[in-house]
């Protein structure tokens, strides 16, 4: 994929340098790299980035400047693609997310993840590509709360579920579960039909389609 | 041990009572009201002597001027039957004059309650503290002073003399027993003490809830930014390493262990304090726990607004706690948390179809919530029958607030 142009927003300067350090490493472009929502708002109208990376918590209040600067961004430059970090997993943060813009070019994640140093630049991709990124700890407790037609699914068809949630692809998918795609793909038909989901063609629109139905 | 109250001694042996100061105090405590009587008879002789209207003007004036002093001799009066000492609830003029003193008084609440009690005691209580001295004493000196009557020969008194003196102990009960409810009655409007310690206990829990949110500020700035840069580290380093290698594997356990770390660490910091509370309040505080909980769990919570902060973290409190309780000891298949704002206060219900039982007696969390929900002026009750269902019920006065 080509280089993309990153703006990143993160208040503690151990893991700002690190980030950055990161997203070089695998051939991407620092554009930006700020300490506050105001400094993120003016460095995406100068630089035009292709993806803004903001942590939720950030001076001045050090509550959610994070999140509502990603919000304001996606109000001022539809179509730029956001991915917002979080110490901590709140629904209430991934709904106002996904509720921006139709959620295209979302992602909400964990910290944690950027541990995971070759998905989480794999998450950098997709959201700047335009899908939609969901914590795995978001999408369990969507699941845990869900009652009704979920129950009529199998535990892998439920597995499935939850990755498709994620915004993992058919490939990436049987992967991780270590099947064929034809596999995962017979799956997912299966839940479309038992939560009365119309196939979708593409992943990012079953991924909105799922998590719509998750968060009803 | 020593009776602190009128009342309280009512409640020691007999023997002990009456032989005790206590009947004595109570007399004289209602004696005092004496003063009243006086104060009383004279307004009602002006008001024969010099007109209704001169009278009352000069009863109005008299009782503006006498509303402090009457108070402070109500409070001393106090000590007669109550041995605990009745604080001056006055506060002192920001500066020395007579304007600054006099603001002070006319704004503060304690004057104006003074005012009612002194023109209640002065019209109506003197009459009863009289009345009942008057009327536990009747029957006794009444019977006492027959062999003393010219109708009777001090035979046929004696034994009147006698029951009159049985009956003494026994109206000595009564006396006591209403100069210990006057005092109930003067020192819950003339010097409310409680509530001073309500209101110190409560900035005792905000302070307490400060020095969370510090903590948690000092975890998410230090430690946990210190962990997420580490296990990044190590995630390149592990990029550098042949897979399968023995140093990628020690590196990749290296790098699990910290990936746990974080995850108790973001535990343990969600304990200390929810940043979702102070950023989207107790609604969206509520849906986050419930979307955590093993068992599901409704969430029908609707308040309109943000709640005040103590409010919102005492009713979070309440919520986690119920929460943890469903599933370490319900054995429920579900659970509900209903709120609502609701003619003035926070309404919060938790239940769930589990075994019920719960025993707030049995050291749980829940008589810690309780006394929690008791400095917002709340109340919390329980109803756990063996067999289910348990519903835990909280409501906390609550002005709006943006």
């Amino acid at each position: 994929m080509p280089p993309l142009r990153i703006a990143l927003a993160e208040d503690g300067v151990l893991l700002r340098e690190g980030l950055a350090g990161l997203l070089d490493r695998f051939g991407h472009e620092v554009v930006a790299s700020v300490g506050d929502g105001e400094s993120l708002v003016a460095a995406v109208a100068e630089h035009t980035p292709d993806i803004v990376v903001a942590d939720v918590r950030m001076p001045p209040a050090f509550t959610d400047e994070g999140l509502r600067a990603a919000l304001t961004l996606r109000a001022a430059h539809p179509g730029l693609a956001v991915l917002v970090l979080s110490q901590y997993v709140e629904q209430t943060y991934a709904a106002e997310l996904l509720d921006s813009d139709g959620g295209a070019g979302i992602g909400y994640l964990l910290k944690d993840r950027i541990g995971d140093v070759r998905e989480f630049v794999d998450a950098v991709e997709r959201v700047a590509e335009g899908h939609t990124v969901v914590d795995p700890e978001v999408v369990r407790q969507l699941l845990s709360r869900r009652r009704g037609p979920l129950s009529r699914l199998t535990p892998r068809e439920r597995e499935v579920l939850g990755l498709v949630a994620e915004g993992r692809s058919n490939a990436a998918i049987a992967r991780l579960l270590v099947v064929t795609e034809a596999a995962v793909a017979k799956h997912i038909a299966s839940i479309l039909t038992k939560l009365d989901l119309p196939p979708a063609g593409d992943d990012h629109r079953r991924v909105l389609a799922v998590l719509t139905f998750l968060r009803g | 041990m020593l009776a602190r109250t009128a009342l309280a001694a009512i409640t020691r042996r007999p023997a002990a009572f009456l032989r005790s100061s206590w009947p004595w105090r109570s007399l004289a405590y209602l004696l005092c009201s004496a003063v009243h009587a006086v104060a009383a008879c004279v307004t009602i002789y002006a008001a024969y002597a010099y007109g209704v209207g001169l009278a009352t003007a000069g009863a109005v004036l008299a009782v503006a001027v006498l509303t402090l002093p009457a108070a402070a001799f109500e409070r001393w009066r106090l000590r007669l039957v109550d041995r605990a000492p009745a604080g001056d609830p006055h506060v002192k003029p920001p500066r020395p004059g007579v304007r600054a003193w006099l603001a002070t008084r006319l704004r503060e609440q304690a004057t104006w309650r003074e005012l009612g009690f002194t023109v209640v005691a002065v019209s109506v209580l003197w009459l009863m503290d009289l009345g009942m001295v008057s009327s536990a004493l009747w029957l006794p000196l009444l019977l006492m002073s027959g062999p003393f009557q010219p109708s009777m020969t001090p035979v046929d008194g004696l034994p009147l003399f006698a029951a009159g003196l049985l009956l003494i102990p026994l109206f000595a009960y009564l006396v006591a027993a209403w100069a210990g409810c006057r005092a109930l009655i003067t020192r819950a409007v003339l010097a409310p003490g409680d509530a001073e310690i309500i209101r110190s206990r409560a900035r005792l829990v905000d302070a307490f809830e400060a020095e969370r949110r510090r903590i948690e500020r000092d975890l998410h700035d230090g430690a946990q930014q210190r962990l997420v840069s580490l296990s990044m580290k190590l995630g390149l380093a592990r990029l550098d390493l042949p897979p399968g290698s023995p140093a990628e594997a020690q590196l990749a356990e290296a790098h699990e262990e910290a990936k746990r770390a974080l995850a108790e660490l973001r535990e343990l910091i969600r304990g200390v304090h929810p940043q979702v509370l102070t950023d989207r309040g107790l609604g969206a505080a509520v849906h986050d726990v419930a979307g955590r909980s093993p068992v599901p769990v409704d969430v029908d919570v609707s308040l309109p607004g943000r709640l005040p902060a103590p409010i919102e973290v005492t009713a979070y409190y309440v919520v986690s706690e119920a929460m943890a309780n469903i599933a370490k000891h319900s054995r429920a298949r579900r659970g509900f948390v209903y709120g609502r704002l609701h003619d003035g206060a926070l309404v919060l219900e938790v239940g769930d179809d589990g075994v019920g039982g719960a025993d707030p007696a049995a050291g749980s969390g829940l008589s810690g919530l309780a006394d929690r929900v008791a400095v917002t002026d709340g109340v919390l009750t329980l109803s756990s029958p063996p067999g289910g269902p348990t519903s835990l019920r909280v409501e906390i006065p609550c002005p709006r607030s943006e």
